[in-house]
């Protein structure tokens, strides 16, 4: 059916929301986008959510879309508005996630003029969006919010930016739909080449040591079902990136869990001891490789992405597959059946024997605080364990976020959300808000740090009076305790500047009557003995933001750890401690 | 390191020249030369990059401009393949005593004056980079005044076009 209506271009900004599937948006109103609050006001498909600070909105629309996998929308004015929304685009221009930003501008005869509230929002976001566009005409508001949703969604997922004039929504014009999209120079990949698929069946059923190495495109193409089929025909070692827990079990047989700096030692070493490695729309991040020359050093590389551009960037692809992470997953498979089907199964057999050595020998864990204070990563442990695999987990970014992906089992795709690429603290609250509303049936849990949550809380606010009820774990350890682990090891011990509490008998502010004045539930937790029934507690609550001070020790510390610059070879276990990986190497290598 | 000219069709949108020039830079790669113009399609515009890298982030330089939305082709000329072009516009010394000597070299190159004062003159001159570098060569005893260079327009050799209609139609979908 053919649309064609007088409409103002706001009301046509409105319409082809509506067109667009869009049933909800983060913003804050200003000047400049004002004309277009005044017809969302009455649309009842869109809901608008009045968040406190534009960073909210758009790491809702991230949370939103990567719990949904649809598009999320967030909305600002011109200037300050849309500058803070910078920091969530380039976080979602890093995790590839698709949000459509759309920024009011000041009118266009004062566009250059330096007028109040003017800043070149689509210069500042060009090298963090995957497409921006500057609307200066109410006619194109319609076909401009097409191709910015296509672009958002198709070929390498990312955000895109929309900044419109304020004359342009204030002008009438004719709301025509649906619209033609104009964009001769985007045709993204999305069918891999059957020749470099054939060739990487040839080479897994070939291999000896072969690696399935996951990413976060994967999740991307929805694809968990069609990657575990592969890798149950395969049968080799499976690690999933940090943006990829969830991807594939970790409770599944397969699983040595995630490569990478904080990486389990059985995922890293098999990444590193690897005759062959399939890599899945993932990117050979620096987190991930270590000292790039020496990793992998023997390993032949398959590398699937939608991006040619992420193929042979950082490691060399011996059979570069340029598709989409479901289209690859299924072609490989049939491909590695046609192996099979002539009788060349591949045997693992004596690869598994070392992994699982590694596996046995070297499994995440902790030691207890030395002062006898709450261990943090008990604390994750417990809440995975209560909340189960159902909920879905939104971490900030330092120590409680790599503990959230080592200790919390994730057995389904899209239950584990958090900032990978960019690191943004802060990311948390908001990306919880945003889950929440996209999975209001799902039990979300926020695990937060002390140092993260007073960046972004004032959204529990938001939440409360919305009625969005997250759940949130604040690890609190009175530190910026990433960067503290980072002074202790590196720089002797001094403590710059990542000291929250001081020398404060309490913590300031007080996380319990913070939560009670934003109209949410404040619990406390000190002791380990309480640490269940706190959080049976906070589940109990389903009618209200939810806020736990956990109070854990400051000097817990994530391990295993590949020092940043250094090898994955040099992976310790704890301080000073290496893993012993000599006496086993002579029974498979030779 | 190695000299690569690459031809690239753009929308002719504003803001694409930005666009290009700050993916060069984020990215870390130097232009040597850049041109942009119309071409026979008045909605494509085509730039000449001139690039100094080595074949691997030729090839990530490539890749990353082929994931702009207005980028709509991208072909590299072979020095060989193609005729390589640029125009320099230098003002000389030249007065009675040197305006002769001046001149015979202006022939030699095959450049032409194209303004004349009573102490200098101005010459216009096309050609490929060492042409134009010989030429400056020659004329440097006779003492520079000014010098203004375009960036590199090439164009491959033969009857066949990059931007024949059918690698440009605009892809049409329907949201």
């Amino acid at each position: 059916m053919t649309t064609a209506e007088t409409a103002t271009g706001a009301q046509s900004l409105v319409r082809a929301l509506e067109e667009l599937g869009v049933d909800v948006v983060f913003g804050i109103p200003g000047g400049a986008i004002l004309p277009a609050y005044d017809p969302l006001f009455d649309s009842e498909r869109v809901r608008h959510l009045l968040v406190r600070h534009e960073q909210g909105a758009g790491h809702a629309a991230t949370g939103y879309a990567q719990a949904t996998g649809r598009v999320g929308v967030c909305m600002a004015t011109s200037g300050p508005g849309a500058t803070n929304l910078v920091t969530p685009i380039a976080d979602a221009y890093m995790d590839s996630v698709p949000i459509v930003a759309i920024t009011g501008q000041v009118p266009s005869g004062a566009i250059g003029t330096d007028a109040f509230q003017e800043a070149d929002i689509c210069g500042i976001t060009m090298p963090i969006t995957k497409h921006n566009f500057l609307v200066q005409d109410a006619a194109e508001i319609p076909r401009v919010l097409a191709e910015a949703f296509h672009l958002a969604t198709t070929g390498r997922p990312g955000p895109v930016l929309v900044d419109i004039a304020k004359d342009a929504l204030q002008t009438t014009t004719t709301f025509n739909w649906p619209v033609q999209m104009q964009l001769p120079g985007y045709r993204p990949f999305t069918r891999p080449h059957g020749k470099q698929v054939r060739e990487a069946a040839r080479l897994i059923v070939d291999a000896k040591k072969p690696v399935l190495y996951v990413g976060g495109g994967v999740l991307k193409a929805r694809a968990a079902g069609e990657l575990r089929v592969l890798a149950e025909l395969v049968g080799s070692p499976v690690v999933t990136t940090l943006m990829a827990r969830g991807a594939f079990p970790d409770s599944h047989h397969q699983h040595l869990g995630m490569p990478g700096m904080h990486g389990a030692v059985a995922a890293v070493t098999a990444l590193q001891k690897a005759d062959l490695i399939i890599a899945i729309g993932t990117r050979f991040d620096d987190r991930v490789t270590g000292k790039l020359s020496t990793f992998a050093p023997n390993a032949t590389v398959i590398h699937a992405d939608i991006d040619p551009a992420e193929i042979s960037k950082n490691k060399i692809a011996d059979v570069p597959i340029v598709g989409d992470a479901r289209d690859v997953l299924v072609e490989l498979t049939a491909a590695v059946q046609a192996e099979i089907a002539e009788g060349r199964k591949p045997d693992y057999s004596s690869w598994w024997r070392q992994c699982e050595d590694w596996r046995r020998r070297y499994p995440l864990g902790w030691e207890p605080e030395s002062d006898g204070s709450l261990a943090p990563q008990h604390v994750i442990s417990r809440l995975g364990a209560i909340a189960g695999p159902d909920a879905i987990y939104v971490a900030g970014v330092g120590q409680h976020q790599m503990w959230a992906s080592q200790f919390i089992s994730y057995e389904h795709p899209h239950t584990w959300i958090n900032s990978g690429g960019l690191g943004t603290m802060g990311f948390a609250v908001p990306a919880a808000m945003g889950a929440k509303v996209g999975c209001p049936d799902k039990l979300v849990w926020a695990i937060d740090g002390d140092g993260c949550f007073q960046m972004t809380n004032q959204e529990l606010t938001t939440c409360a009076i919305e009625g969005i009820p997250i759940k949130v774990a604040v690890i609190n350890n009175g530190s910026l305790g990433m960067v503290r682990q980072w002074q202790t090891l590196f720089y002797g011990s001094r403590y710059s500047n990542t000291d929250l509490k001081r020398d404060r008998p309490t913590y300031l502010p007080d996380f319990v009557k913070l939560a009670d004045a934003m109209g949410c539930v404040g619990l406390r937790c000190e002791s380990q003995s309480d640490v269940d029934a706190t959080i049976e507690k906070a589940m109990s609550v389903t009618d209200a933001p939810v806020v736990v001070d956990f109070v854990v020790g400051k000097d817990a510390m994530v391990w295993p750890m590949v020092a940043a610059g250094t090898s994955n070879d040099d992976i310790k276990v704890a301080r000073d401690t290496a893993p012993d990986f000599d006496y086993e190497m002579g029974e498979v290598t030779q | 390191m190695s000299r690569h000219t690459l031809s690239v069709l753009v929308e002719n949108k504003p803001g694409v020249l930005a666009r290009v020039a700050s993916l060069f830079s984020r990215r870390g790669f130097n232009i040597d030369s850049l041109a942009v113009g119309p071409t026979e399609h008045p909605e494509v515009s085509r730039m000449t990059i001139v690039v100094n890298v080595d074949e691997l982030p030729l090839e990530q330089v490539t890749k990353q401009l082929n994931k702009l939305v207005n980028v709509i082709k991208i072909v590299e000329l072979d020095s060989e393949q193609s005729v390589q072009r640029e125009l320099l516009l230098v003002k000389v010394k030249a007065d009675l005593t040197t305006r002769s000597s001046v001149l015979e070299t202006v022939q030699l190159f095959r450049a032409k004056v194209v303004d004349v004062a009573p102490d200098a003159v101005t010459i216009e001159a096309t050609g490929n980079a060492d042409k134009l570098d010989a030429l400056l060569r020659v004329l440097e005893p006779f003492g520079i005044k000014e010098l203004v260079q375009s960036g590199m327009v090439a164009v491959s050799r033969g009857s066949r076009s990059i931007t024949e209609r059918n690698t440009l139609r605009p892809v049409e979908r329907t949201a």
